[in-house]
C-alpha cells in the first residue's frame, strides 16, 4: 500500500515537472527563434534592398521582400572600375597571403610541437610574448618603411605572415593528433625530420590546413587597418579601402552618378549602390561559409582545448 | 675525444660540462627542426622584436626623415607631455569605458545563448540557428559600419522610417555622441555572439551525460539541470575568458571605432589606438616620438593588466595561462 502511494506520487511528480519543462522549452525556443530572426533580418533586408528600386527603399517601402525588382545597382557596380581593381587586389592578397601564412605557420608549429626540440620552451615564450607586448604602431610603421615594403603589395603580406594565435592552434593539433610512435617508427626506418614533415605530417594535416586557410583567408579579405596605414597608391587598394570610401566616407566618383538628374535621385542611387556593394563584397565569404562551417567550428574547438 | 685537463676539475665543473655537451648534442640532433624554424624566427625578430627595440624613439626626439639612432634623447619628456595633456584622462576614460561596457554586455550573452542552444536536440532548427548566428562574424568591419550607417540613417534608414511610421521622433543615431558606445557595443553583440558561443558549446559537450540522467531520475527540471550541472560545467571556461578579457580592457580595436568616428562623436569615440594613428601618421604635423610614447604606454599597461589577470586566475582557479 505504502509503496503504491509512493509510486503514485512519484509519477504525478514526474508529470508535473515535465509540464514545467514543456513551458520552459516553449519559452526557450521562442527566444532562440527571436535571436535567429534578429540576426537574419538585417542580412535579408540588405539583400532585398539591393534589388529594389532606390525610391522605394528611401521611402521605406522595403521591409522584407524586394520592391519593384531591378538589377540596376549591380549593373552600375559592374561599370565601376575601382571596385574591380579592389576586388582583384583582394583576391591577390587573400590567395598569396594565405599561402604564405599557412607555410609559415607549419614551419613554426611543427618544430615547436616536438617534445625533443632543445630550447622549445624558450622559443615558444619568444612567440607568445610578442602576443602580449608589442612595440606599437609607429615602430612597426617605421620598420616597414625602412625595409622598403611601404606602398607595395608585400606590405599586406609579409608583416602579417604569421599569427601566433593560429600557430598555437596548429601546435595543439600536431601534439594531439600525431602519435609519438609514428615518429619513432619513421626514425627507425631512417626517415629524417624534413622527410617526416613532408611525407607523413603534411598528408595527415589536411583538417588543420583547412582551418588555418579559412581563418587567414577571411582575415585577409576583411583586412582594413594595415591597408590603411601601409598603402598610398590607389591601384594597390584592397576592396575594403574602396568600400570605406563609398560606404562610409561618401567620397563616391561623381562621374558614376552623372545621369541621375536631381539631387534626390543621386542620393537614392548612392544608397542603392551601397546595399548592392555590401552583397558583392561579403558574398564570396558568406557563400563559402556554409560549406566550411564544420572546419571553422572544429578549428575553434582545437583552440578551445588550449585556451 | 677527451682532452686531458691540466688541472683536476671540480665535480661541479664536470657536471656543467656534461650538461652543455648533452645540450649541444641535442641541438645537433635536431638541426633540421631549427632549419624549419629559421624563417619564422627571422620574421619574429624583424616584425615583432625589432619594433620593440625601435620603440625607443618614445624616449628620443625623432623627426621623420632623420635617422632614428641619431635623434636626441629626451628621457620621459614625451610621456610627461602625454600625462599632462587634456587628452590623457579623456582617452583613458573613453577607452576603458568602451571596453568595460563591451565586456559587461558581451560576456554573459554568449553564455546564456549557449545554455539555451544546448537545450535543443540536434536537428534542423538547431543547425539553422547556429549557422545564422555565426554568419555575421565573417562580415568585415567596413561592411558592418556601412550597414549601421544605412540602417540608422536619419532620413532613409529603416529604423528611423519605422519610428516615423509609429509616430515617434526620429533619432540622429550616428550624430549623437551619447549613443556612440551603445551602437558600438550592441552591433558587436549582433556580430560576435554566435562566434563566442562556440567555445561554450564545446565545454557543454564535455559535460558527463550521466549527471543529467541521474538528475532526471531525481526529478530535476531543465532549469535545475542548467543551473546545477551545465553552468558549473562551463564555469572554468567562463572564468578563464573573463580574466583574459579583463587583461585586454586597455586594448580597444582600432578599425570599428575609427570607422564609426565622425566630428560629432569624437568627444566619446576617441580612444588610444585612434589617437596614436592620428598623432603619428595623419596630417602635416606627424609626431612619431609622441605617438610612439602613447603606444608604448598602452602596451605596457596592457602587459601589466594581463600579468595581473593571470595572477588573479592562479589564485582563484589553480589554472593559469603560463
Amino acid at each position: 500500500m505504502a509503496v503504491k502511494t509512493i509510486l503514485h506520487s512519484r509519477s504525478q511528480h514526474h508529470i508535473r515537472e515535465s509540464r514545467v519543462d514543456a513551458i520552459f522549452m516553449l519559452i526557450n525556443n521562442a527566444i532562440l527563434l527571436f535571436i535567429f530572426l534578429a540576426v537574419l533580418y538585417p542580412l535579408v533586408y540588405v539583400f532585398s534592398a539591393s534589388f529594389s528600386d532606390p525610391n522605394a527603399v528611401a521611402a521605406g517601402q522595403v521591409w522584407l521582400w524586394p520592391v519593384k525588382i531591378t538589377p540596376k545597382a549591380y549593373v552600375r557596380i559592374f561599370e565601376f572600375s575601382r571596385i574591380w581593381t579592389g576586388y582583384a587586389n583582394s583576391i591577390f592578397y587573400a590567395t598569396v597571403g594565405t599561402f604564405v601564412n599557412v607555410v609559415m605557420t607549419i614551419l613554426a608549429a611543427y618544430p615547436l610541437s616536438r617534445k625533443d626540440l632543445f630550447g622549445k620552451n624558450f622559443l615558444l615564450f619568444l612567440f607568445v610574448f610578442s602576443m602580449m607586448f608589442s612595440g606599437g604602431l609607429i615602430p612597426l610603421y617605421i620598420t616597414v618603411k625602412q625595409l622598403g615594403l611601404y606602398d607595395t603589395r608585400w606590405a599586406l603580406i609579409i608583416p602579417q605572415a604569421l599569427s601566433v594565435w593560429n600557430m598555437i592552434i596548429a601546435i595543439t593539433y600536431f601534439r594531439t593528433s600525431l602519435p609519438q610512435e609514428l615518429l619513432e617508427a619513421a626514425q627507425l626506418d631512417g626517415c629524417n625530420d624534413f622527410q617526416y614533415l613532408w611525407n607523413i605530417v603534411l598528408p595527415l594535416s589536411s583538417p588543420i590546413i583547412a582551418v588555418l586557410s579559412l581563418f587567414y583567408a577571411v582575415g585577409h579579405w576583411n583586412q582594413f587597418f594595415f591597408a590603411l596605414i601601409f598603402l598610398a597608391n590607389k591601384d594597390l587598394f584592397p576592396l575594403q579601402l574602396i568600400l570605406r570610401d563609398i560606404l562610409i566616407a561618401n567620397t563616391i566618383d561623381p562621374n558614376l552618378l552623372e545621369d541621375a538628374k536631381t539631387m534626390a535621385a543621386k542620393a537614392g542611387l548612392r544608397d542603392l549602390l551601397k546595399f548592392a556593394l555590401i552583397i558583392v563584397a561579403s558574398g564570396p565569404v558568406l557563400l563559402i561559409y556554409p560549406f566550411v562551417q564544420k572546419y571553422f567550428v572544429k578549428g575553434l574547438m582545437i583552440g578551445a582545448v588550449k585556451g | 675525444m677527451e682532452a686531458k685537463p691540466t688541472l683536476p676539475l671540480s665535480e661541479l665543473e664536470i657536471a656543467k660540462a656534461k650538461t652543455w655537451r648533452i645540450a649541444w648534442r641535442n641541438m645537433r640532433h635536431s638541426w633540421q627542426l631549427y632549419v624549419l624554424l629559421a624563417l619564422p624566427l627571422l620574421w619574429l625578430a624583424v616584425f615583432q622584436y625589432y619594433p620593440m627595440y625601435g620603440a625607443q624613439i618614445a624616449f628620443r626626439d625623432f623627426l621623420p626623415g632623420d635617422s632614428i639612432w641619431e635623434a636626441d634623447w629626451v628621457g620621459l619628456e614625451n610621456f610627461q607631455r602625454f600625462f599632462q595633456s587634456v587628452m590623457f584622462s579623456k582617452l583613458l576614460i573613453n577607452t576603458l569605458g568602451l571596453s568595460l561596457y563591451s565586456l559587461i554586455v558581451g560576456f554573459p550573452i554568449p553564455i546564456v545563448f549557449a545554455l539555451s542552444l544546448n537545450q535543443l536536440r540536434p536537428g534542423l532548427f538547431k543547425q539553422s540557428v547556429q549557422m545564422v548566428s555565426y554568419a555575421p562574424y565573417f562580415i568585415s568591419t567596413v561592411v558592418l559600419v556601412g550597414m549601421l550607417l544605412q540602417f540608422l540613417d536619419l532620413r532613409h534608414g529603416p529604423v528611423n522610417l519605422l519610428l516615423g511610421a509609429l509616430g515617434m521622433d526620429t533619432i540622429h543615431f550616428m550624430g549623437d555622441a551619447k549613443l556612440f558606445q551603445s551602437i558600438y557595443v550592441w552591433s558587436g553583440v549582433w556580430q560576435y555572439t554566435g562566434f563566442n558561443t562556440v567555445i561554450y558549446l564545446a565545454a557543454l559537450s564535455s559535460v558527463d551525460p550521466a549527471l543529467h540522467e541521474a538528475a532526471v531520475v531525481d526529478g530535476a527540471t531543465r532549469l535545475h539541470r542548467i543551473w546545477y550541472i551545465d553552468l558549473p560545467g562551463i564555469l572554468p571556461t567562463a572564468i578563464t575568458l573573463l580574466i583574459l578579457n579583463m587583461g585586454q580592457v586597455i586594448n580597444v580595436g582600432f578599425e570599428k571605432v575609427f570607422l564609426m568616428q565622425n566630428p560629432l562623436n569624437t568627444s566619446i569615440s576617441e580612444v588610444i589606438s585612434t589617437y596614436v594613428y592620428k598623432v603619428g601618421l595623419v596630417g602635416g604635423i606627424t609626431n612619431y616620438s609622441y605617438a610612439a610614447a602613447i603606444g608604448l604606454f598602452n602596451s605596457l599597461v596592457g602587459l601589466v593588466l594581463l600579468v595581473a589577470a593571470n595572477q588573479l586566475m592562479k589564485k582563484l582557479t589553480d589554472s593559469s595561462l603560463w
